[in-house]
């Protein structure tokens, strides 16, 4: 049986926007009857992505493959990228804005906190062009 | 689905019903589908918050409820009391002259469900301060619970395990009469009830758990009896008032409207009312988005049970008169004096078990079934054409197109579908025709000149 794909865009800067990927990928899960915590999960690192990319990016787009077994999500973006990404993976690193903080964000939780709640998790990054994330979760 | 079906208490009178689409549009979860020209509700759906009725132009949905007579089952015949009640009727009313009328009418006793809030409260920051997973969210709102149970599954755990006022004081009651020598079987206990959630919540009980209530009785029926009864004796000086009750203090008051649970709880407590409002707040808790909050009063009407389905009068009317009751009884706090020596075996007696999750939104439990069945359902949005007219039968496209793949519509159901195919020459005229009789009922596209808003509306 084949796999579904679905794409979102994201629009950088715009954190009132921020969540209708994660929110419209919980909406399938759901009615594909996946395990609550396991929606959860996804849901949880999905958003952050997706906040990454209006909070440190200038555009992106998410794709989505869901199949049988396992989701796998790219979240790809145009902007500054990541000049060390070690750094960037530790947990409480972040040099976000005083404005963006003032929001909520900013804790330098992000990246660990997808890290954790993935199966697999993959970052590219080339300073000046843009950042890649990967990650994928079994279903069941 | 291997779950036991939710009763529902919201029903439609078919000889009303003339097919529109108001209830369609409204009802937060799309459990409504019209079909021979009448509504009709999806069981398993239905939340019973009442906006279908609310929103239905003819007065079609009637909410079932207990025979009258009923309370003449029993010698002691308790009615439970909300505050909404007394809010619905003119300042100079006077809650004793109601409370007088309602022993005319029959009942031997009458109680306020909020006098048990201070225990309940109580419980529910024992709960909280255990908990886990936050938000908490108040089981209050049985409207609320079950949108939960069907939308919100994943979040049932966060539901607090403390029952409602109604039915503490239920189970006060009851001992209290006990205690008193009366046997069980001659004590029935009525709930005065401002929605349709709170029947269906009673009647749906797990059989093991059996409800502390006889029965239920629909606000709107024993206001007209009771405010019929005063307008009929007024002047007369045979007045019967009956032992004076204790007055409810301004938390007990406030408790069923908006913010009145809030107040109580400790850290970071919001109250949130009507439907979509809650839905639209679930839906960031689930996702996460939400997490630094601590206690969530959620409550399916608008301005809480002042907006219950079975509330005649205005509701920010009756917010109002509870406000001002509230502000004149503000030195009253704390338990009635013969709830005291209860307290305890009440405490020990108010937790309820976790609602179970119920999912409406599964397309199947198999999931290699459940993704061919979404990748039919976006094939199928490529045809329909997204107006979202109802036409239908079914409140969207997407409802269609979910319908359609669980076999209970045809893509022919939608009427632009149809114009295509009879351009097409697949379809002939007189079968679409046929196909919107079916849902619309028969005859339904011939002149009718009675209907609302035509030449001879009424006749
Ligand atoms: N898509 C991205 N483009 C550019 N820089 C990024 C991107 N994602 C993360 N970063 C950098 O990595 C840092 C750490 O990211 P992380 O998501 O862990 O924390 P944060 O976004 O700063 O705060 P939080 O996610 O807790 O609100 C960010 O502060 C930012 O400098
Ligand atoms: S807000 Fe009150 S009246 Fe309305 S459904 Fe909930 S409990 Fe019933
Ligand atoms: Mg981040």
């Amino acid at each position: 049986m084949g796999a579904m794909e679905f794409r979102y865009e994201v629009e950088g800067g715009n954190f009132s926007k921020a969540g209708h990927a994660s929110s419209a990928v919980k909406k399938i899960l759901k009615q594909l009857n996946v395990d609550a915590r396991i929606i959860k999960r996804v849901v949880v690192a999905l958003y952050e992505g997706e906040v990454n990319v209006v909070a440190h990016a200038h555009k992106g787009h998410i794709l989505v493959n869901i199949n049988e077994d396992e989701i796998g999500i790219s979240i790809i973006d145009q902007g500054p990228g990541i000049p060390d990404i070690d750094l960037a993976m530790q947990e409480g690193f972040s040099t976000a804005s005083a404005a963006v903080r003032e929001m909520g964000f900013g804790a330098g939780m992000g990246l660990p906190n997808m890290k954790k709640n993935t199966d697999n998790f993959e970052i590219e990054s080339q300073v000046g062009v843009g950042t890649t994330v990967r990650m994928t979760t079994r279903l069941s | 689905m291997a779950y036991e079906q939710f009763y529902h208490a919201i029903k439609v009178d078919e000889s009303l019903c003339y097919g529109c689409t108001h209830c369609m549009y409204v009802c937060p979860t799309g459990a409504i589908r019209i079909r021979n020209g009448k509504a009709s509700i999806r069981k398993e759906w239905c939340v019973d918050c009442g906006e279908c009725k609310k929103s239905c132009p003819v007065d079609a949905f009637y909410i079932e409820q207990d025979d009258f007579d009923k309370i003449y089952d029993f010698k002691y015949r308790v009615a439970l009391v909300p505050a909404v009640m007394i809010g619905q009727f003119p300042s100079n009313i006077s809650e004793s002259e109601i409370f007088s009328v309602m022993r005319e009418l029959g009942f031997t006793h009458v109680f306020q469900t909020e006098h048990t809030v201070d225990v309940i409260n109580d419980a529910m920051l024992l709960q909280a301060r255990m908990a886990e997973d936050k938000p908490l969210i108040s089981s209050f709102c049985p409207a609320v619970v079950r949108l939960i149970q069907v939308k919100f599954p994943s979040l049932t755990d966060q539901i607090i395990r403390v029952m409602s006022p109604v039915d503490a004081s239920a189970i006060f009651f009851r001992k209290k009469l006990q205690d008193a020598g009366i046997p069980d079987e001659e004590i029935g206990i009525f709930y005065v009830t401002p929605c349709a959630a709170k029947i269906a919540g009673i009647k749906s009980q797990v059989s093991d758990r059996k409800s502390p209530l006889n029965g239920v009785i629909n606000m709107d029926f024993l206001y007209n009896k009771v405010y019929h009864g005063i307008k009929n004796r007024a002047g007369r000086s045979s007045r019967s008032p009956g032992e004076n009750l204790p007055n409810l203090g301004p938390k007990h008051i406030s408790w069923s409207l908006t913010n009145g649970e809030a107040p109580y709880m400790k850290g970071r407590c919001l109250a949130i009312d009507e439907i979509h409002n809650v839905i639209d707040f679930l839906e960031r808790v689930e996702s996460e988005e939400i997490t630094d909050v601590d206690f969530l009063e959620l409550r399916a009407c608008d301005e809480s049970c002042a907006g219950g389905v079975l509330v005649v009068g205005n509701r920010f009317l009756t917010v109002e008169r509870l406000r001002k009751r509230a502000a004149l009884f503000k030195d009253i706090h704390g338990i009635p004096e013969d709830l005291e020596p209860y307290h305890d075996y009440l405490m020990n007696r108010l937790t309820i078990p976790t609602p179970e999750p119920r999912s409406m939104l599964v397309l199947d439990e198999d999931r290699a079934v459940a993704i061919r069945k979404m990748q039919q359902v976006r094939k199928l949005m490529c045809y329909l054409p997204g107006i979202d007219c109802a036409a239908c039968g079914a409140p969207n496209c997407e409802s269609l197109a979910r319908d359609i793949v669980q076999k209970e519509a045809q893509l022919s159901s939608c009427i632009f579908i149809q114009r295509t195919m009879e351009k097409h020459k697949k379809l002939h005229g007189d079968h679409a025709i046929r196909i919107i009789e079916k849902t619309w009922g028969k005859d339904r596209l011939d002149k009718d000149c009675t209907k609302l808003g035509a030449k001879d509306e009424g006749t």
